[in-house]
């Protein structure tokens, strides 16, 4: 059960939050431009790696503020936080 | 009666005395005594029959690794409890107790049948066995396996007792209360860390507290002494919390720790009630000390499992401890020294004893002590097999040849009333793993270790593989100073005397000369299964750990092979010819021992076992016999049973009045998001497939609302209430993810947009009059709205006061009826329906429930999202071409609409189902076929909804069906258990195409 750090509420239990899968994917600006594979591979194609991950989380029982979160997903340690439109911190890459 | 019970100790009350049953026989214990110990002191060892074979078993050790002394507790239908270690119950007043797994009693049980046909049920047995012929698993094997699966019997009423759940913080919390335990608890409390110290035992102390060997000493006192000592100063620490009888469940990432903490188990039955029982501690802890110790190992020979063969240190414990001995003449069969302080415990008390030690030799000072007792020694020779049905009375030992691969010269048979093993000991590493914690594996004594590897948990102590008190006190409190960064100087002067050698020949399948296949050398005993197996599935081309274990079970027994797996790991890897540091170990699960689901659910249960949502009008709902669905969290009346009717005559009695005059919902649960913002219409555009820049003020209009995959995600009316000001519903069920859906786009793809989402679902009640006869009801609340159709027509919206309260008035319809919904503030709810039932009344105004809803929405082809949809169905698909603006350049799930999966032409398509024969009604669910004959049948689609309409006086249906949109006016089939129903496929609309009936 993981301590998360909400940027605008400081530390809360996983509980008050839901995840929102892996963060940076921009919805693109013109959707009718894309072929099928180009849209396909932004509605469905995720990397779902094991080290350090950018993911989006939700404080929905707290701020309802969508935010990122870095993650190592092998063993579950969260690195950093920023909010949305803040650039991804560059130490992990 | 016997009576083994051979001198007092400080732990046993013998002033008080306890009567207790055990298999429906009375007896008595002491305070202070386990079940466990009680029976020992009666000299009953014999307490259950083995899982598989339903052999004998007795007590083999003295805590939560026992794997066979597990009881059935009580015998009322609502608190008996199976599956309780005797080893770890308390004994209390009046308690009872019973063996497991046998029938008709443990000295005589059929199933012993069993162990003779043995070698006919080997590992796989089920999986080889029970595969053929088909047709009997059903009605044959499966039955049968129920009926002799399973150990001990569930209650079969509900758990009147009382559980608890807290939550807490600490700077530290110390699992475990040995020596280690303690010295690391006081340690970081004198330091001013707010420290919880946690132990599964009644007192503290571990197994040193009743350690009286004279060779073992601290600053002069025996170590039981000098840790009493430290247990009293620890006592008075303030910021210390100590929590005995609570056990660690699961450890967690973040340092989030469960713990049980037992509150009246050791109480008689008077005294636990209204009390709670168990308590789940939800703790984090910023730094955690791991001292769950160690726990000692049994041996691998043949018949090793007859009741009387115990671990050599719980005999040790049971003796020093409870005051009880396991024998009179004990045989003590070890590969290290440990064994020699139990041999030494009872030389003192008296007690018998002899010694086999598979070590060729070996010369530390407690084997000298048992030397120069006279303590008769065998080195070099190992036990072969054993004797005695109902209790050990005697076995054969035999010398082991030199690499220690067989047995050499003749059997010796000695007689004995109890053997002692001792294969070393196995650190507790569950915590560390569980945590997230990697192994090491030392070759030098065979054991797992844990990998240091965080700042946050360590592992102190004989779990972190320290075996002597030197070395253990030395270095917990070294690695404590560092870890909590202090500098501890208490234990600096401490001098410790304790037996540093400790050399062990480990051969973890012990040799012997009878053929394997003819042994019973038990590795598990709760799950029986035995050396055998591990190399049959060895055999048989399993090569991985996890797959070993699952297909012989062993480990996976309610002790979760405490005893066994290390066993299991070492025949492999000896087997496979792998080094076990290379196989690795099976995961470490949660919990360490059993979990009752009281513990788990604590006060959510019954009526707080979920949050329930009830609308203002709901008393009125119950007043008036209403039964009530469930639609997430909220009740909502389902239909009205007027004088005990059933559902079916009462929805149609609604749905007719509905149609014929009028009727009133209570549609409050729908999802209300309240909308501002300049941007607000540019917002509405981007969430919904159709156009809403043009929407006038005052008007309502219908979105369907999509993923981005194109699917249909939700729907409702939006009305606009001023310019920057809109009002969305939502589905009921889908109200919360609506607003998520939404906030996450504002939020992360669209900040740029000045849109306010505000959730006024529990805001608003509403009241829905629908029916020919619902203008002339609005007209006696609101006499002075003008309602004519030029004013306020079908899709608008008026605002008037109802006695100077405020009330948003829509006419919009999901019955297909002229309609009105009015919402008024939510305190007024209940004021409002009553106001509506008293002006309806002159004109038969009907409560309905959902299920006329559906009924009465379904005539008219209306979708329910969730019901007709599953998160598959595009507009198209549902036939709703005309909602999808072609104009708008972009909209969530757009681009997915002419993607090539979702442009194909035979997807499943929402069409109208009619039955050949009207009366026929189909369920919902069923699927439906063009073709019964062909083999596989083809699978077209399935029914959606259905229901019989009294307004039509047929039965209807939506369903989805491949290729549907072309298939008006054919026949299908729907193949039902008992026959075939025939249908033919129709529009979607079933009633008023025209829409009259909105203006009537």
């Amino acid at each position: 059960m993981f301590l998360i750090n909400c940027p605008f509420c400081g530390e809360r239990d996983q509980s008050e939050f839901s995840s929102g899968g892996e963060a940076h994917i921009v919805r693109p600006k013109q959707p009718t431009e894309l072929s099928d594979d180009e849209w396909a591979e932004y509605l469905f194609m995720r990397k779902n790696i094991k080290g350090i991950q950018f993911e989006r989380w939700n404080h929905v029982h707290g701020c309802r503020k969508w935010f990122n979160v870095v993650r190592d997903t092998s063993n579950d340690k969260i690195l950093s936080v920023y909010k949305m439109g803040e650039k991804p911190p560059v130490n992990y890459k | 009666m016997p009576n083994y019970r051979i001198h007092k100790t400080e732990y046993i009350d013998e002033t008080k005395r306890i009567s207790f049953k055990f298999d429906g026989k009375t007896y008595f214990g002491y305070e202070g005594d386990t079940l466990a110990s009680a029976l020992l002191a009666n000299g009953i060892h014999l307490v259950g029959r083995s899982f598989k074979y339903h052999r004998p078993r007795g007590i083999v050790s003295c805590g939560a690794e026992e794997p066979n002394a597990i009881c059935q507790i009580g015998s009322k239908k609502d608190l008996t409890e199976p599956n309780v270690r005797a080893t770890e119950l308390e004994l209390y007043e009046g308690l009872q107790a019973s063996s497991q797994n046998c029938w008709p009693n443990v000295k005589f049980d059929i199933g012993g049948i069993n162990n003779f046909i043995s070698p006919l049920i080997p590992a796989g047995f089920y999986y080889k066995t029970f595969m053929w012929p088909k047709s009997f698993w059903k009605k044959v094997y499966e039955p049968l396996i129920r009926l002799s699966a399973g150990l001990g019997k569930s209650p079969t009423e509900p758990d009147p007792d009382i559980y608890d759940h807290k939550y807490v913080h600490y700077d530290v919390l110390v699992i475990g209360g040995g020596v280690s335990g303690i010295i690391a608890a006081k340690m970081a409390a004198k330091n001013n860390l707010k420290t919880l110290l946690v132990d599964d035992k009644k007192i503290l102390g571990g197994s040193t507290i009743y350690q009286n060997n004279e060779s073992i000493k601290i600053d002069d006192k025996l170590s039981s002494e000098w840790l009493k000592i430290e247990i009293q100063e620890i006592k008075k620490l303030s910021n210390l919390t100590i929590k005995t009888r609570t056990s660690i469940a699961a450890y967690h990432g973040y340092n989030f720790l469960l713990a049980k903490e037992n509150l009246t188990d050791h109480l008689p039955e008077e005294k636990k009630k209204n009390k709670i029982r168990q308590r789940l501690w939800k703790i984090r802890a910023k730094k955690v000390v791991i001292a769950t110790g160690s726990i000692e190992r049994p041996l691998v020979f043949n018949n090793n499992d007859r009741p009387g063969i115990l671990l050599s240190n719980s005999i040790n414990k049971y003796l020093d401890y409870y005051g009880v001995t396991c024998g009179e003449n004990i045989i003590l069969f070890t590969n290290n020294d440990s064994a020699y302080e139990t041999s030494i415990s009872l030389h003192k008390k008296g007690i018998m004893n002899t010694i086999v030690d598979i070590r060729k030799s070996a010369s530390s000072e407690l084997i000298k002590q048992a030397e120069s007792l006279g303590i008769k020694i065998y080195f070099n020779h190992v036990v072969t097999n054993t004797f005695g049905y109902r209790k050990i009375n005697s076995l054969e030992i035999m010398k082991l040849s030199e690499d220690g691969n067989t047995t050499v010269g003749n059997k010796i048979r000695l007689s004995c009333d109890c053997l002692g093993m001792s294969g070393g000991w196995t650190p507790m590493v569950h915590m560390h793993t569980q945590s997230g914690g990697k192994l090491d594996f030392r070759d030098e004594d065979q054991v797992f270790l844990p990998r240091e590897n965080s700042e946050d948990q360590i592992s102190v102590g004989s779990c972190n593989g320290d075996f002597d008190l030197e070395n253990i006190i030395d270095k917990t409190v070294n690695k404590i100073n560092k870890f909590l960064d202090i500098d501890n100087q208490d234990y600096q002067d401490t001098n410790i005397i304790s037996s540093k050698e400790n050399d062990k020949r480990n051969i973890w399948l012990l040799p012997n000369k009878i053929p394997l296949g003819k042994t019973k050398c038990f590795i598990d005993f709760q799950n029986d299964s035995t050396a055998k197996d591990i190399k049959l599935a060895l055999k048989e081309g399993f090569r991985s750990i996890e797959h070993v274990k699952r297909y012989t079970t062993t480990g996976m027994a309610t002790d979760q092979g405490k005893l066994s797996n290390m066993h299991a790991l070492g025949i492999i890897a000896d087997t496979a010819g792998v080094k076990m540091g290379t196989l690795g170990t099976t995961t470490f699960r949660p919990p360490f021992t059993p979990l009752t689901f009281g513990t788990l659910v604590g006060r959510n249960v019954g009526k707080f076992f979920e949050v329930v949502r009830k609308t203002s009008m709901h008393e009125w709902h119950v007043e008036n016999n209403a039964e009530f669905e469930n639609v997430g969290q909220w009740k909502r009346p389902w239909y009205y049973a007027k004088n005990g009717e059933n559902m079916h005559d009462a929805v149609q009695r609604e749905s007719k009045a509905a149609r014929d005059s009028a009727g009133i919902l209570d549609a409050s649960t729908l999802g209300k998001i309240d909308i501002q913002g300049t941007d607000a219409s540019e917002f509405l555009n981007r969430v919904y497939t159709n156009a809403w820049s043009k929407l006038a003020i005052g008007k309502c209009r219908y979105g369907l609302m999509l993923n981005e995959d194109g699917m249909v995600y939700d729907d409702g009316v939006t009305t606009r209430i001023s310019e920057n000001h809109y009002l969305m519903t939502t589905t009921t069920g889908g109200a919360a993810n609506v607003l998520s859906k939404l906030e996450d786009y504002l939020q992360t793809e669209w900040p740029e947009l000045d849109v306010y989402l505000t959730s006024v679902t529990d805001h608003y009640s509403t009241a829905s009059i629908c029916g020919p006869n619902s203008k002339k009801i609005l007209n006696k609340l609101f006499p002075n709205l003008d309602l004519s159709d030029e004013n306020f027509p079908h899709m608008s919206f008026k605002e008037d006061k109802l006695e100077n309260i405020n009330c948003r008035i829509m006419r919009i319809s999901f019955t297909g009826e002229l309609s009105y919904e009015i919402n008024i503030e939510s305190k007024y709810g209940h004021s409002l329906w009553k106001k509506c039932i008293e002006a309806g009344k002159e004109f038969n105004l009907t409560p309905y429930g959902t299920e006329t809803m559906h009924l009465l929405r379904a005539e008219k082809g209306f979708i329910i999202v969730g019901q007709d949809t599953d998160g598959t169905m595009t507009p198209s698909d549902l036939q709703m071409d005309w909602i999808v603006s072609k104009k708008k350049y972009d909209f969530i799930g757009k681009r997915s609409l002419y993607r090539s999966d979702t442009i194909r032409e035979d997807r499943k398509q929402l069409v109208g189902l009619l039955t050949d024969d009207p009366k026929e009604i189909l369920e919902e669910g069923a699927q439906i076929v063009s073709n019964v004959k062909s083999k596989p049948i083809d699978m077209l689609g399935h029914v959606t909804s259905s229901y019989f309409s009294p307004n039509l006086n047929k039965s209807i249906a939506l369903a989805v069906v491949r290729n549907g949109k072309t298939m008006k006016g054919q026949k299908l089939i729907i193949p039902m258990e008992n026959k075939n129903i025939n249908v033919t496929v129709s529009d979607t609309i079933f009633l008023d195409k025209e829409n009259k009936r909105l203006n009537a």
